[in-house]
């Protein structure tokens, strides 16, 4: 077998091996692991590129585990959808990962920098073996090893706080995954397989059978409860608020993607679009707690004064937004779905990166702290504001194209009540984006300018006199906000990809 | 603790047919019932019998957590490197039967074992660490 045709797996092993290796790394030497974590991510966003060509050329790519034959062996699948969701993960890895070196010294004690990048790689290898693998029993076992990492990277946080919203996370979380497991081995008990497309040729014959029923149920809450949606959202704002900053925007931009990926695989994989439409009408489920989602995530949203709470409640109603288009079944809207799973990703990675750059300078995370910003860091508060105007749905930023294609998709479905939905959460979203705009250039910055910390032990920050971050961080945070209108203005190719991907979902390919 | 004579001195004979007896359960796993996790398991709960009868002072003078640390990550390499053997000497990751060995049975039964080891040590290690994590908690 050559190279590519090992790309699946590599994908996986590269961060895994780097991960066993980073604590040998860092006794050699603490400072060496932050380029090894580089040069890794790097390389698994170089392998997604390359699995996206391939795929967009030749069609699915099935890699077999051991060699042995799928419904059997393990199997990793590469199709659109899949390699469009490697393809983010990775990328938003990589630019963070560049982006960790400063903030991680800062807000992570020294001893356990090592053991920060392990758990770091080994939350992308769990999140890339979701994303690629066509087996359902091995998808929960990644999804344990992305939601494991998880805890251990928000339990980090500088504040004490953290513990405390890891342990609720970590409940919820291990609730959700009993869920997803107890739904495997229903789904096993009664057809014998774990493969995702044997699953879909074996299951419509047992569609009337109780324990798919019942396997179904707990797909479906398990899975909400991972991604979020609206009323089992609980655990998400506190551990984004309480993470380091660097695990917040890495979390924000991929994790409740990846666990929304796993959704329109169980509902259109592994089930059919008639099973979850006309068998049990879940999508109309789905779709009331999506609108709840994104009205209600925008209107709390606006009651926060905290920065980082506020970008968790939007996230919430981000999620709204994905949810929603899947919901709806019909090409367009799962096409504005699945490219909102990419923009978002962008456009909450670059804003959660602001929101580090200015935690790391000032130490402040209240959106009073942002009085002034835009004098003494132009360019962050730059990718801030294009961060925001995505957010809100500003034509020519990325938010518009997932928007314009979710309300085209809800008008073809015949719901035309959801347009007012989306509308409404754009107001709401411009509001409270708004606030923080305002902050940012129309007032005056308060006179104490550097304040020293609860965490600001080293001092390591103070020291220099320019204000703006140092270019480790504000390299990826820029480049993030400016692909924000760049695939707002060129939306042609993420589009063109995730609308092929849609047909294929829907069409029933696996 | 250095009261308890006939708990240590059962510990001390039991604990190396323990130890034996795990490493019987991994010899035996791709045959038997058993196994790298199994065997993993009953290794760690020895370790676990030591501590119990001679307490974690002598325990921590015999047992580096830095040790252990080290093969936690050490297991999953093992397991990881024979996995890419595999796809060095031309087959898919894991496939054993690709390794460079006369047969291709005695191929599968050696890349098992390679596997096996490193789920051996990584269990092992992780369940020790896990029992020195909450033993110390009190001691502090």
């Amino acid at each position: 077998m050559t190279l590519t045709e090992h790309l699946p797996i590599l994908i996986i092993i590269l961060p895994l091996f780097a991960a066993v290796i980073m604590p040998l790394t860092g006794v050699v030497n603490r400072s060496l692991c932050w380029y090894f974590t580089v040069v890794v991510t790097f390389l698994v966003f170089l392998i997604a590129l390359s699995l996206v060509c391939n795929v967009m050329e030749a069609g699915r790519i099935s890699y077999w585990l051991g060699g042995w034959k799928p419904p059997w062996g393990i199997e990793y699948v590469v199709d659109k959808v899949s390699a469009l969701v490697l393809l983010v993960v990775s990328f938003i890895a990589f630019a963070v990962a560049i982006y960790a070196r400063r903030s991680v010294e800062k807000e992570i004690a020294k001893s356990k920098v090592p053991l920060f990048y392990s758990v770091y790689l080994l939350f992308i290898t769990g999140s890339m073996g979701v994303t690629i693998t066509g087996d359902i029993f091995n998808l929960y076992v990644f999804l344990e090893i992305t939601s494991l990492s998880l805890y251990t990277l928000i339990a980090m946080g500088p504040k004490r706080r953290a513990l405390i919203a890891s342990f609720n996370y970590l409940i919820l979380g291990t609730i959700a995954g009993t869920f997803v497991l107890i739904g495997v081995g229903y789904l096993y008990m009664v057809t014998g397989t774990l493969n995702m497309a044997d699953l879909r040729v074996l299951l419509p014959e047992l569609y009337g059978s109780s324990a798919v029923l019942t396997a179904f149920a707990f797909f479906t809450v398990g899975l909400s409860l991972k991604l979020a949606l609206f009323p089992l959202h609980i655990w998400l704002p506190n551990a984004y608020s309480y993470a380091p900053s660097v695990v917040s925007a890495v979390v924000a931009a991929t994790a409740t993607k990846v666990s929304a990926y796993v959704l329109f695989r169980i509902l259109f994989t592994v089930f059919t679009v008639e099973f979850d439409t006309s068998v049990v009408p879940v999508t109309y489920l789905l779709i009331f707690f999506s609108s709840v989602a994104i009205i209600m995530g925008s209107v709390i949203a606006l009651s926060q004064t905290n920065i980082k709470r506020m970008l968790a409640y939007s996230s919430i109603g981000q999620i709204g937004y994905i949810v929603l288009g899947a919901a709806l079944t019909n090409e367009l809207a799962l096409t504005g779905s699945i490219i909102h799973i990419f923009n978002h990703a962008l456009m909450k990675g670059s804003l959660f990166l602001v929101v580090g750059i200015v935690v790391y300078k000032t130490g402040i995370d209240d959106i009073s702290g942002f009085k002034g910003l835009g004098r003494k860091m132009p360019i962050s508060m730059a990718a801030f504001t294009l961060g925001a105007l995505s957010m809100i749905g500003a034509p020519l930023t990325v938010g518009f194209v997932s928007k314009w294609y979710l309300a085209i998709g809800a008008i073809n479905a015949g719901m035309w009540f959801l347009v007012p939905v989306i509308l409404v959460s754009s107001i709401l979203t411009a509001v409270y984006f708004w606030r923080v705009v305002e902050k940012i250039y129309f007032h005056k910055a308060d006179e104490v300018e550097e304040i020293v910390t609860e965490y600001e032990v080293d001092g390591a920050g103070c020291a220099c006199k320019r204000f703006e971050a140092p270019l480790t961080m504000l390299i990826p945070t820029f480049v993030l906000s400016v692909l924000c209108i760049l695939f707002g203005i060129a939306a042609n190719i993420p589009a063109g990809i995730a609308s092929s991907a849609a047909k294929m979902l829907l069409g029933g390919g696996g | 603790m250095n009261e308890h004579v006939i708990v240590q001195t059962i510990s001390k004979i039991l604990i190396p047919f323990i130890q034996l007896y795990a490493l019987y359960v991994l010899a035996h796993g791709e045959l038997g019932p058993g196994g790298g996790f199994q065997a993993g398991a009953i290794f760690g709960a020895s370790i676990v019998l030591y501590v119990l009868a001679f307490g974690m002072k002598s325990a921590k003078l015999r047992f580096k957590s830095k040790v252990f640390d080290f093969l936690t990550s050490a297991g999953v390499f093992i397991f990881a490197t024979v996995g890419v053997l595999c796809m060095i000497a031309g087959g898919a990751f894991l496939q054993y039967s690709s390794l460079p060995l006369p047969t291709k049975k005695l191929a599968s039964g050696i890349g098992i074992y390679g596997i096996e080891i490193g789920v051996f040590i990584t269990v092992t290690a992780v369940l020790v660490t896990i029992f020195f994590e909450t033993a110390e908690q009190d001691d502090d």
